[in-house]
């Protein structure tokens, strides 16, 4: 990281405990919107959160390890998470997980090399009288077939 | 399914904003709470704890400080009720908040809303800022002098296991949501320490109904240990997925046939936690004296593989698992590679029925709800479709 991106990352940092309070029960909402920001946690946000909430770094660490929407390693820009729960399994997910394979050229699991686009299984979404569903990013998408949802990812940016 | 089609007895009956908080206002905590106690209200999120009796614990509690938090980290798989309710039904959820704060004293009102659902967060914001406007929220509420209570909104990150209550409060705390021992209970000792009590979206959004037509109008609808009514989240197999509010003791074959579900092999009741009921016995009751849920019915037919949904299952709870005890964190990948070895024809039925006293070990051995009901599928499936899965053709019955 570059010393200029490091000062604004620390600043901006700053700015979100002072928003949730320098409080150890502020800390989820802060990895949230960095997240949400950054697409991921790297250890450079990870200590300068230690240090201005006065925890160790290991404690956020083992906080971002444990969440399955949080992560330290960078993503790509857009999460596509399809779910692969019974119901939205026995509507179809397998044939758009193909198709989401296909078209963009790499497994669940994976990030495309131009980093736009990261797929992952997730659970439940709560969507099972319409499956399968798709999130991308935060936005649910209901009863995606294999052609809607290369359609949906074309339209993400 | 549109909100303008949704009929029931209770929570889907007409409620305006506001007139429940009204109503409690005018009475003392004891009354209101009489009331709740008449209407014999159990926790809608599983574990079916008589609502009251949380309140009166909380109530009694000598402290300044004290927490109501709505528990929307609605995560069993086959459940979505809690989401339409949020989405379509807030006035419930949050008149229901209130008057739980009025109850028992609260100033503070969480709402864990699940990440999944973080689509859904701006809308509820809103919503509060209208309640605050129209002082349905903020001091003195409704004039109420003395009577202050907000609520703030925190979103889940992908864990299923914070919807225990007790690893949700560790996850607002800023942890990981990994469930405590117990006693003590949230009651005493919930968030920062402080008596805090945890309620299911559901549960929540019945109070205002009760409240404004009493205990006794509440009981007219289900048996005798499970009053009232329920919502269900039903998907799967059937023409008309959707949530359905129905009383409990509804049977099985009757829900069927409002949904319309034909052919119907097997229908799971509770979720990937829940039991898996064959045909055979679906003149058994949705009660929580009979087969119980949290709302989850996921339908089964005749074409569907059982090793298969098994399978999936327990690849949910080896993933969702937090690892913190060894039965749950050991005992599911034993469980799922013990289905893997049916599907390869590796097995043998001596094993399997070592891992059914694994399972069984499981169900009292983990530390919480999760690594006790994960075993239930396993269980049931296994001993349910014995016929189907043991047929020596790798669990497939020759399709
Ligand atoms: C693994 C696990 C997940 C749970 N998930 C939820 C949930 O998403 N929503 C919920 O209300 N209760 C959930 N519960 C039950 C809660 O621990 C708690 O009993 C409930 O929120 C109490 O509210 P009630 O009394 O209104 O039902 C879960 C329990 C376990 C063991
Ligand atoms: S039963 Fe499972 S989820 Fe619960 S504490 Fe133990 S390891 Fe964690």
């Amino acid at each position: 990281m570059l010393v200029l991106e490091k000062n604004a990352m620390t600043e901006e940092i700053e700015l979100l405990v002072h928003k949730y309070g320098k409080l150890r029960s502020s800390l989820l909402p802060i990895l949230q919107d960095i997240q949400r920001k950054h697409n991921s946690i790297p250890d450079f946000a990870q200590q300068e959160v230690a240090r201005l909430l006065d925890i160790h770094p290991v404690e956020v660490f083992s906080v971002i390890s444990f969440y399955s929407f949080l992560n330290t390693e960078p993503k790509g820009k857009n999460i596509v998470r399809l779910c692969q729960t019974i119901t939205c399994d026995m509507a179809g997910k397998t044939g758009v997980a193909k198709a989401l394979e296909r078209e963009l050229g790499i497994k669940f699991g994976e990030t495309t090399k131009d980093n736009k686009f990261t797929l992952e299984y997730v659970n439940c979404l709560g969507m099972c009288d319409q499956g399968p569903a798709l999130l991308v990013n935060e936005r649910v998408y209901p009863k995606v077939t294999p052609e809607r949802a290369v359609q949906i990812i074309g339209e993400v940016k | 399914m549109e909100k303008k089609e949704r009929k029931g007895a209770v929570l889907f009956s007409a409620y305006k904003r506001g007139d429940g908080i009204k109503k409690v206002l005018a009475k003392s905590r004891e009354d209101v709470l009489l009331d709740i106690r008449e209407s014999k209200l159990k926790g809608r999120g599983g574990a079916g704890f008589p609502t009251a009796t949380k309140w009166m614990m909380v109530a009694a509690a000598n402290s300044e400080t004290k927490y109501i938090i709505c528990n929307a980290d609605e995560g069993e798989p086959g459940t979505f009720k809690d989401r339409v309710l949020l989405l379509e039904y807030p006035e419930l959820v949050f008149d229901g908040m209130v008057i739980a704060a009025y109850i028992i004293g609260a100033k503070n009102g969480i709402v864990y809303l699940r990440g999944e659902y973080e689509y859904l967060k701006k809308s509820l914001e809103d919503y509060l800022e209208s309640m605050r406007k129209d002082n349905l929220l903020g001091q003195n509420i409704l004039s109420k002098k003395g009577f202050d209570f907000d609520i703030t909104i925190r979103m889940g990150s992908g864990a299923y296991v914070c919807g225990e209550e007790t690893a949700l409060i560790e996850s607002l705390e800023g942890s990981r949501g990994e469930a405590r021992n117990r006693p003590p209970f949230p009651v005493t000792t919930g968030y920062m320490g402080h008596p805090t009590t945890v309620n299911n979206v559901e549960t929540l959004a019945s109070i205002p109904h009760i409240v404004s037509k009493g205990g006794e109008w509440f009981k007219k609808n289900g048996t005798d240990k499970s009053t009232g009514s329920k919502l269900f989240s039903v998907s799967g197999d059937c023409r008309k997925p959707g949530v359905y509010e129905l009383p409990w003791g509804t049977k099985i074959s009757d829900l069927l046939k409002i949904v319309e579900a034909e052919d119907s092999k097997a229908v799971q009741v509770g979720g990937a936690s829940g039991f898996c009921i064959p045909k055979s016995q679906f003149n058994r009751t949705l009660a929580y004296e009979d087969a119980a849920t949290g709302g989850s019915i996921i339908i089964f037919n005749e074409s569907r593989n059982m090793l298969h949904i098994l399978k999936n299952f327990m690849e949910f709870f080896v993933e969702e698992s937090c690892g913190q005890c060894t039965p749950c964190r050991i005992g599911n990948v034993k469980l799922l590679e013990g289905i893997r070895m049916i599907e390869k024809g590796e097995y043998t039925f001596n094993y399997m029925n070592q891992l059914k006293d694994l399972g069984r070990t499981m169900q009292v051995a983990s530390k919480c709800g999760l690594g006790q009901s994960s075993p239930n599928s396993f269980i049931s499936i296994l001993e349910n479709f014995k016929d189907e899965i043991f047929n020596g053709n790798g669990g497939n019955n020759g399709k």
